[in-house]
């Protein structure tokens, strides 16, 4: 009964590691990708060890899975959070059929005054973080 | 081996494996490097799951604790790219 219960977590956490990956290479926009992504892969790997812990039912395991799990599911979001953050104040571009961007316009005052600190650091622009060529 | 290592075995670890190679294509193609660091990440993140599924496989359960700290080293490593690109240092 726990092998069946076991096998069918790992189906589930393996389902969502695959919905990731495709949503990563199939979304047409680095925010759509992120949004595929980081959801779906932390319910992928919480599923994941909870299988594990699950299988084992042993105190040392199942404490270490579920550290692994708390951490995850507390820094994965705040992750996506900071890349999506860096992204749009480099000008990745957006999807070209994006109905809503409430940030435009605002963009380049909202970069100097959340990282004043970090003009005086930013040297011209010699890398494309764009993506667009030169 | 038990029918459950079996089956764990021959079905889910290459179906990780497959979905390792379609984020490995996302990074690769790019277009921008956020979009890069993104599939370094989920490629970690697969990583430890296919940690977690090998453990069930091998009964080796010393091995999560590898899966424990790849989890800090992928998110110190995402903040500190998003930090780099944005500070553009």
């Amino acid at each position: 009964m726990r092998e069946i219960l076991s096998l069918a977590l790992i189906g589930i956490g393996v389902f969502f590691m695959l919905v990731a990956s495709i949503g990563i290479l199939r979304m047409p926009d680095i925010f759509l990708r992120m949004s595929a992504s980081s959801k779906a892969s932390t319910l992928g790997v919480t599923s994941l060890l909870v299988a594990t812990a699950l299988h084992f039912g042993e105190l040392g395991v199942t404490s270490r899975a579920l550290a692994t799990v708390i951490f995850m599911l507390l820094t994965a979001p705040v992750a996506a959070h900071i890349l999506g953050r860096a992204a749009y104040f480099v000008n990745v571009p957006l999807w070209q059929r994006t109905w809503v961007d409430e940030l435009r316009g605002e963009r380049d005052t909202l970069y100097r005054t959340a990282s004043i600190s970090n003009q005086a650091l930013a040297p011209a622009d010699s890398y494309d973080f764009r993506g667009e060529g030169s | 081996m038990t029918w459950l290592q079996a089956v764990v075995s021959t079905v889910m670890l290459p179906l990780l494996m497959l979905a390792a190679l379609l984020v490995f294509i996302r990074l690769l193609r790019g277009p921008s490097l956020p979009d890069r660091v993104l599939a370094l990440d989920l490629l970690s993140t697969i990583g430890i799951g296919i940690i977690a599924v090998y453990v069930v496989v091998t009964g080796e359960s010393a091995i999560l604790d590898v899966a424990t700290v790849l989890a800090i080293i992928t998110f110190v490593g995402t903040i500190a790219f998003a930090t780099h690109i944005e500070r553009r240092v």
